[in-house]
């Protein structure tokens, strides 16, 4: 399937936000893919850190809102300590989550009642509080 | 010698065990963690997005009561909480217009005069690693220590600045002064998937097998942490890694100040290790530990 | 094709070729006094009055030789004069420029040979002797004052090879406004009077006479010491190789030279950002990269060395021009490797927000008012599409043309792709192999001016060193 890009998609609206609320310019990176060697959490994306940038740089916003990977970045920033570009692609996860969960009908991303009585003991608040922060809509 | 402390919600609770080792070490180091009073949770994540200031509200009321009690340097044990508090901090001293929205929301005066410290930073800088090595009553003699670093105590590596982020050795320099033997294990800084285990558990699993696998790999008996959301994914993940792999090797894991409090002399029935689902005392008494 | 074909010869002072050729009093006669007035091993013959061929020209004037410098085009300066603004730095190319070739029009020890080409060679290393054709300028230059009166009444405006089609120019013309020299020439190809024998125009409103439609070509010899070559390069005839993209069919479809042509402000739009087909400002422009090159099974098997640079320096002037305006790159990897250029590179992504896109565009083709073009990127694993308003493809840089015919006259080897082979690569980059002929710029393997300008400078170092053995060596013989 061919891929049209196009001047009006490298300057959408939801692009612009993401670069707007990230702080991060999509443009710095050149695509080394140093982040997407070190970041822990590939096996379960659908796009590598890396292409979540490339897919920004290039307009493609569908691809992007819906992407699994932003769900399973666990903030650790390994991504940002590396890159040679200084882009955090951690705040630019969180800023595609944020923004997926501030949508009107957004869903939540966790389900408390799924969690065992037993997990629940074990469970220390901050991996709680956490996941509530980044999983359930605002 | 006397610091304000933040101890935070799991320390209160599920880390209760961190919490108490630190402090009574600290008394047997001869310095004095002071609560502070009515301290609130910190948020527990920094948010990442420059539009959204509200979580930052609880860590600043955090740092203004310190100020308020004329504290200028504030202790934390939990990672979650050090990392939380230093980058709010940061965001105070260097973000003009956010210090302001969110100070004028909690209604306080704050501009960043607060210092945040890692209990560990206390033992390096302020006791010394040379003083602590004096003190040590029980040298952990010819125990193979895993120091995992992890995300929170290193990273961002501007903000934190804690250590060298590629090759930290505050942690082992720690465990050298207890008389063990810290391993070389490339895993200590990698993420162990943290709060993904309310999300995608199998991140955190797989992560956590690959730190231990590694530690495991490079000679451990051990490893240690600073982070309760660290030690859940390392210690409890274990079993189920152990069904998907039988040849996985099991490995205990520990707080540091249970360490600590081990090499000061306590009695290591009194460090609350019933808690762990890897039972670290056969280990111990093997070493004479226990 | 070069620009060569549209340029003819100029009257030389002394007597046209009657077959037998001209001799040396002859040449002397024709402005070459100040080379003789040394002897033949402080003589040198520098052939391309690029900005190699100048440096070295006025490195070995100031070191006290003689040179004589001979360029096929009606004035010096060669593919600079073509430029917009240079990398690394972004400065006017005609600002750095034109300071060199005033340097080399008035250098005491330089003499230039303008519509000038070497035809043949006889003599030894240390005394060669250089036999030149004059090509025909229509304007006898010893009465032009340069006063531009025929440019300004010419009434022939066309397309012409200088302007590689992106602005017309009169049929009688100078390269530029500051050209050295600075006498007009007309190109016969598009003259009204050489064609179709109507028009005259410039005759008649000549103060000085200076017009002559009758004019001859004609041939001198000039004695010397050593020759510098450095005939620099052209572009690959892209549009007829390359028909995937749409060149020559395609008005909106150009190369990077003709788009320097529409980014100099002394280009034919005045620097305004216009495409071909209808003046209108682009905003969607892809640049295509590698187009030619780095292609062993269809074209030329080498990388061209200065696209990548220029094309990031072409989006780059074309966003100051164009705000609102994206730009898209095609390419295999960016190569960026002298002083300051990673970082001009970098610098340009990250302001500009130019999206480079890794992959070969493989078609381009007419869609209404829109080039398309089709390409990929493998960093996602997409095939592209972008519907735009102008292409601008980085072909191939090839040896000038003539360089073969040039390398036979002089005894000179070139390698398949038609560039000067050095005697030794890394040790003797501008040593010909033949002694006393030293070759330098781009004519040697394309690079861009600051390693041209080095290399003409050592091709200056090495010919004096040449010349001083040759006079030791005669010295000792007495
Ligand atoms: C589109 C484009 C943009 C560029 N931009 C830059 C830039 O921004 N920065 C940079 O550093 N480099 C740039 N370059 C490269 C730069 O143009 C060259 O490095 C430089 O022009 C080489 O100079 P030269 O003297 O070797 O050759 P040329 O400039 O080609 O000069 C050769 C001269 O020899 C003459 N000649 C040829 N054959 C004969 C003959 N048989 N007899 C007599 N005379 C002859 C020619 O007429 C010409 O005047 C660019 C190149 C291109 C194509
Ligand atoms: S490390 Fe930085 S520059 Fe490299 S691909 Fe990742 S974000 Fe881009
Ligand atoms: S912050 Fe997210 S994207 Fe970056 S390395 Fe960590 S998990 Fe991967
Ligand atoms: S004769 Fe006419 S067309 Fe030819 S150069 Fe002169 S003015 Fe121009
Ligand atoms: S310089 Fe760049 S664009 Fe030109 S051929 Fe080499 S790699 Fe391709």
């Amino acid at each position: 399937m061919k891929t049209r890009i196009s001047r009006e998609q490298v300057q959408d609206d939801f692009i612009n936000k993401v670069a707007e609320i990230s702080g991060e310019n999509f443009f710095n990176c050149y695509q080394c893919g140093n982040c997407s060697a070190g970041c822990p959490s590939v096996d379960e994306m659908d796009l590598l850190p890396s292409q979540v940038v490339r897919y920004l740089q290039l307009g493609l916003a569908d691809e992007v809102k819906n992407c699994r990977s932003m769900w399973v970045c666990a903030a650790c920033t390994m991504c940002h300590a590396r890159c040679p570009k200084g882009v955090d692609i951690s705040r630019i996860m969180d800023a595609l989550r944020m923004l997926n969960l501030r949508e009107p009908k957004a869903a939540a991303r966790v389900d408390v009642t799924d969690f065992t009585p037993e997990y629940l003991e074990r469970a220390p608040q901050i991996a709680m509080i956490s996941g509530y922060r980044k999983f359930l809509p605002l | 010698m006397k610091y304000p402390y933040f101890p935070g919600c799991t320390l209160y609770t599920k880390a209760k065990k961190l919490d108490d080792a630190g402090r009574e070490c600290s008394r047997r180091l001869g310095f004095e963690l002071d609560e502070l009073p009515d301290w609130t949770c910190c948020g527990a994540t920094f948010p990442l997005v420059n539009d959204y200031h509200i979580a930052m509200s609880g860590p600043t009321r955090i740092l203004a009561d310190t100020k308020d009690q004329g504290g200028s340097q504030l202790v934390t044990l939990c990672s979650v909480c050090f990392n939380v508090l230093k980058r709010t901090n940061v965001v105070m001293r260097t973000d003009e217009e956010r210090r302001q929205k969110i100070t004028d929301f909690i209604e306080r005066d704050y501009h960043g005069e607060v210092e945040v410290l890692h209990y560990l930073q206390v033992l390096r800088d302020e006791i010394g690693f040379e003083q602590l090595r004096e003190k040590v009553v029980k040298p952990l003699t010819d125990l193979k220590v895993a120091c995992y670093y992890g995300c929170l105590l290193l990273r961002p590596v501007k903000e934190i600045g804690l250590d060298v982020m590629e090759n930290p050795t505050i942690f082992e320099d720690f465990v050298r002064a207890l008389g063990a033997e810290p391993v070389d294990f490339p895993y200590k800084i990698e993420c162990c998937g943290a709060f993904q285990v309310v999300h995608s558990m199998e991140t955190a699993t797989r992560c956590s097998r690959d730190i231990l696998a590694n530690a495991r790999l490079n000679g451990a008996d051990l490893v240690i942490t600073t982070c309760p959301l660290c030690h859940f994914n390392l210690d409890d993940r274990q079993p189920e890694i152990r069904k998907g792999d039988p040849r996985f090797q099991t490995v205990p894991v520990l707080y540091f100040t249970q360490l600590l409090a081990l090499a000061l002399g306590l009695d290591a029935a009194e460090l609350g290790f019933e808690r762990n689902l890897i039972d670290p005392l056969p280990l111990l008494r093997e070493k004479g530990l226990a | 094709m070069g620009e060569v074909t549209e340029l003819k010869g100029q009257q030389p002072a002394c007597q046209t070729d009657d077959g037998a050729g001209a001799t040396c009093a002859c040449a002397a006669a024709g402005g070459l006094e100040d080379l003789y007035s040394v002897p033949v091993d402080r003589r040198v013959m520098v052939i391309g009055g690029g900005i190699c061929g100048i440096t070295a020209a006025i490195d070995l004037g100031n070191a006290d030789y003689r040179v004589v410098m001979v360029e096929r085009l009606p004035s010096v300066g060669g593919r600079m004069l073509q430029l917009s603004e240079t990398f690394p730095t972004l400065d006017c190319a005609q600002c750095t420029l034109t300071p060199r070739t005033v340097e080399s029009g008035q250098h005491p020890h330089v003499t230039l040979k303008t519509c000038c080409e070497v035809v043949g060679l006889s003599g030894e290393p240390g005394n060669f002797r250089v036999r030149v054709r004059q090509n025909k300028t229509y304007v006898d230059w010893s009465k032009c004052t340069g006063c531009g009166t025929c440019i300004q009444k010419c009434p022939t405006k066309s397309y012409a090879l200088f302007e590689r089609d992106a602005g017309r120019m009169t049929a009688i013309y100078t390269l530029s406004p500051q050209a050295v020299p600075n006498k007009p020439v007309i190109d016969a190809d598009r003259c009204r009077y050489l064609t179709k024998g109507k028009c005259g125009v410039c005759a008649k409103v000549c103060p000085v006479d200076a017009i002559d439609y009758e004019q001859q070509e004609s041939y001198f010899e000039v004695e010397v010491g050593a020759i510098i070559v450095a005939t620099g390069f052209d572009v690959y005839d892209w549009k007829t190789k390359m028909p995937e993209l749409g060149g020559g069919r395609l008005p909106d479809v150009i190369d990077g030279l003709t788009f320097e042509r529409y980014l100099s402000a002394s280009g034919p739009t005045a620097g305004r950002m216009v495409r071909p087909s209808d003046g209108v400002e682009p905003k969607e422009i892809v640049f295509i990269q590698c187009a030619g090159s780095r292609n062993p099974e269809l074209h030329k098997s080498y990388c061209s060395k200065v696209c990548c640079m220029y094309t990031a320096k072409h989006a780059r002037l074309y966003k100051h021009k164009v705000h609102d305006g994206q730009v898209y790159i095609f390419y295999i990897d960016i190569r960026s490797t002298g002083k300051g250029y990673e970082q001009f590179i970098q610098q340009s992504v990250s302001e500009e927000g130019i999206i480079y896109l890794r992959g070969r565009a493989a078609k381009v083709f007419q869609e209404g008012k829109k080039i398309m073009v089709q390409g990929a990127d493998t960093l996602t694993g997409k095939k592209i599409e972008i519907a735009a308003d102008l292409v601008v493809v980085a072909a191939a840089l090839v040896p000038n043309e003539g360089a073969e015919e040039l390398a036979e006259i002089l005894g000179l080897t070139c390698n398949k792709d038609g560039f000067f082979v050095e005697e030794d690569y890394k040790l003797s980059p501008v040593d010909s192999g033949s002694r006393g002929i030293f070759i330098a710029g781009c004519c040697q393997g394309i690079k861009d001016i600051a390693d041209t300008v080095a290399q003409g400078s050592a091709a200056a170092s090495k010919a004096q060193v040449f010349l001083s053995t040759i006079r030791r060596q005669k010295k000792q013989a007495v």
